[in-house]
């Protein structure tokens, strides 16, 4: 076993060190060849981990194989949990990456950093492996940042490009603020039990719960609540939970198959997957999961209301993801860890699949990302259009697909759930369904059907580009038009062998978009089967068959679960079920308006927009958390370093102690200097006086 | 026959000329000098006086150093004194007060 898991953590980690550091030597096939059979590799024996588990009922697996330092009797260390919950997220983990990879060979097919990207995302696959495998907070910590290092690396990927700076800048920071919030919460718990294995802490809870910090003088606060709350801002950062969030929409600046694996599929659910893992200490602080539900029903309704008005495809896919992962934390919130779990996994799979299917549109539109210059893209993307719908469908929780499953089971906890906040929370996601399908449709019917709005014949180049009017992006966007050009290496040529055109780029290409290659489109369909038929098989035994066993902590009166596991009679009643709800019809009737507004009466659109102006200019700038954000947090911390800097180090420092004292021995020595006339007498004359005074003391004194 | 409360004045006296010739002259140099030989001869004055009230022989040893030190001191003083003269044309104490601050 220990084998079998070293293996799936360290044949990504060398394939990523291959393509990384040898990427010259093994030349681009070499690069990919050696990424994906570590990740295929990791991939199979994950599965077969899982299978263990699962059909042969193995114990659960944690030890440490490393022990790195051994500091006051707190034990650094490597080692590995693997129970019903990691194992699963390894599963999920290495099948995305392995489709990210496959479908990379065509994205990136004439970038020239495709070795650079291949070890990147080598090293991403097995960070987080670490990340879900670990079996304390240390390593927990680690794959944390490296995964937070990773994404910051491809987001960055096209370095040239300033809007890609600022946002791999902006992702990093804000992180940084989360992981603040993390490394304090692992600190406390460091201190209150002398430990960092998950399995010695989560004996010593109920130890926990019981001390309180005083953090403001006189104020007594329980140590569970601030721990687990200080755990969840760090998810916060990770998972993109408002306010925290603002970093995943920019994200997309990176190529977008890293937005499907790191900003879609895996890293975000990192939070959703650590506070699921700490469900042991979760579970004793009513006032965390108030927060944790809050904060994430105001993300799932609010986030998705931005994806309304987007108009840039991968950034409607994001704001879907936040939204998302709102839901995912709501079932946090609401105890439903299972629930979470359980929609981080379908999510996983069709949210990758929607991106990538973003990707394949984009490729065929030679990077045009604006949904108003698509349209009527069916029957020129068969494949991509099909899966394209299935991962639609899943993502509103059309009933027989993954996220139906998830998604419901996810709002009747919400509904169960007695935790404070919980009506405001089944609100949210109740509106949110309407939302995701109206904005996951408006998507389909924008970008696939209705009239052509691209030009096929001067396609995608100068007068394309030219009037590339990202209006209701950030300013950073300036530069995106130009900067497009700046990688006709990348965009425009990576059909060159389809077209057969050495010209393009000036000449205009003419000629319908064609259809990706089959590494793009097998994986879009490799991770359609999942979206379609997971939730069917998996519903059951995940969330109601007692998967997770000890993996996952549920206190008694929190069990939402329970409640509606009584009411659970396998996957077909519970589709039935899904019939007598509120959220499918609100899904359908947000497919309805989106079908209305988007195809039946696309004049519409543009009027509500000017009728409704003060909200729509409210949701364009995306409730102004960037501009708050750049004002007082940028504009504060900059006037706060002005005024140390002008104030605390030129005047204080520079001025009053550096100059200061050197201009103080100056004036004294000005004064001490008029002594000296120079004059033999003088000196003379004070040596005989001070004797005399020497003298006189020297009698008097005795 | 000489006391030694006598020898002792004169040399306290000759000590005080020597030192007011030293912070009152304000225009020879070699005054200068001159009255620093005579600073010495007072402690030899003091010291043959002691030598010879004490019956030790040690203190007239002792002037024998010091009127060597003091013939030395006063060949090196008037060699700078030239050097000093021929430098600036000038062996006035009041002009002397290039070490003023």
């Amino acid at each position: 076993m220990q084998q079998t898991l070293l293996i799936i953590v360290l044949a990504p980690l060398f394939a990523a060190i291959m393509a990384g550091l040898a990427g010259r030597v093994i030349g681009r096939a070499g690069a990919h060849t050696v990424t994906i059979a570590g990740v295929a590799l990791s991939c199979g024996l994950s599965l077969y981990v899982l299978k263990q588990i699962l059909v042969d009922g193995i114990p659960v697996y944690n030890e440490a194989l490393y022990t790195w330092l051994i500091s006051d009797g707190i034990r650094m260390e490597v080692g590995f949990l693997v129970d019903q919950l990691s194992a699963l997220m390894m599963c999920v983990v290495t099948f995305v990456s392995l489709c990210v990879h496959v479908y990379t060979i065509g994205y990136m097919k004439d970038d020239p950093g495709y070795q650079r990207f291949f070890a990147y995302i080598s090293l991403f696959t097995f960070s987080m492996l670490m990340l879900v495998m670990s079996n304390n907070f240390l390593q927990l910590f680690f794959g944390w940042e490296a995964v937070g290092l990773v994404s910051y690396l491809l987001i960055g990927f096209w370095f040239t490009r300033p809007s890609a700076i600022f946002a791999n800048m902006k992702a990093f920071l804000v992180n940084r603020v989360g992981d603040f919030g993390f490394v304090l919460g692992i600190a406390g718990i460091a201190y209150l039990t002398n430990s960092l294995d998950y399995v010695t802490v989560f004996e010593q809870a109920n130890v926990i719960a019981t001390r309180t910090f005083e953090i403001l003088p006189g104020e007594q606060w329980q140590a569970i609540t601030v721990i687990c709350i200080c755990l969840f801002i760090g998810a916060m950062g990770k998972s993109a939970q408002v306010p925290l969030h603002v970093w995943l929409p920019d994200s997309m600046e990176g190529p977008t198959p890293i937005s499907a694996l790191i900003h879609a599929a895996t890293m975000v659910t990192a939070g959703i997957f650590m506070v699921a893992r700490m469900s042991p200490l979760f579970e004793l602080s009513e006032t965390a999961l108030s927060f944790v539900l809050v904060i994430g029903a105001t993300t799932a309704f609010f986030m998705g209301l931005l994806g309304l008005v987007n108009n840039d495809i991968k950034r409607v896919v994001a704001y879907s993801t936040l939204s998302q992962l709102g839901y995912m934390t709501v079932a946090l919130g609401a105890s439903a860890y299972g629930a979470a779990i359980f929609h981080l996994m379908t999510h996983a799979f069709f949210k990758a699949l929607l991106f990538l299917a973003a990707g394949s549109v984009i490729i065929a539109m030679h990077h045009e990302q604006d949904m108003r210059k698509m349209g009527g893209l069916k029957k020129y993307l068969p494949i991509t259009y099909w899966t394209s719908l299935i991962g639609s469908l899943a993502l509103i929780g059309f009933p027989g697909f993954s996220g139906f499953f998830s998604k419901d089971a996810l709002i009747e906890a919400v509904h169960e759930s007695t935790t404070w906040g919980h009506t405001y929370a089944y609100w949210c996601v109740l509106l949110g369904v309407f939302v995701t399908a109206f904005y996951s449709f408006r998507l389909v019917f924008m970008t696939f059907h209705g009239p052509e709005r691209f030009s096929t014949d001067g396609h995608g180049h100068d007068a394309a580009h030219d009037d590339h009017a990202h209006d209701a992006k950030a300013a950073g966007h300036a530069d995106h038009a130009h900067d497009s050009h700046g990688h006709d290496a990348h965009g425009h040529d990576a059909h060159a062998d389809e077209h057969a055109h050495d010209d393009h780029g000036h000449g205009g290409h003419s000629g319908p978009p064609h259809e990706s290659p089959w590494v793009v489109t097998l994986p879009l369909i490799l991770l359609a089967i999942p979206s379609i038929f997971i939730g069917w098989f998996t519903i059951g035994p995940v969330l109601f068959g007692g998967y997770f066993g000890d993996a996952i902590y549920v206190t008694e009166h929190h069990d939402v679960l329970a409640e509606i596991a009584h009411e659970f009679h396998g996957p077909a009643q519970f589709v039935l079920h899904g019939f007598q709800g509120a959220p499918l019809y609100l899904a359908f009737a947000g497919v309805a308006l989106a079908w209305f507004l988007y195809i039946k009466r696309p004049d519409l659109p543009p009027v509500i927009a000017d009728k409704f102006a003060a909200i729509y200019k409210v949701l364009a700038n995306k409730f102004y958390f960037d501009e708050f954000n750049q004002k007082v947090f940028a504009g504060g911390s900059r006037a706060l370093g002005s005024l140390l800097w002008r104030i605390g180090d030129e005047k204080v420092i520079d001025g009053l102690l550096v100059n200061g004292s050197a201009r103080l021995v100056g004036w004294f020595s000005g004064k001490v200097r008029q002594v000296q006339t120079g004059y033999l007498y003088t000196y003379a004359f004070t040596m005989i006086i001070g004797l005399a005074v020497f003298l006189l003391w020297f009698v008097l004194a005795r | 026959m000489i006391t030694l409360p006598s020898v002792l004045l004169l040399s306290g006296v000759l000590f005080a000329l020597s030192v007011a010739g030293i912070f009152l002259n304000r225009k020879n140099v070699i005054i200068l000098l001159m009255c620093i030989e005579l600073m010495l001869l007072a402690v030899n004055f003091n010291f043959i006086a002691f030598a010879r009230q004490l019956g030790d022989i040690d203190g007239q040893v002792f002037v024998f150093f010091i009127l060597t030190v003091a013939a030395a001191e006063s060949a090196i003083g008037l060699a700078i004194l030239v050097v000093l003269f021929r430098e600036r044309r000038s062996i006035n104490v009041s002009e002397l007060d290039s070490m003023k601050g």
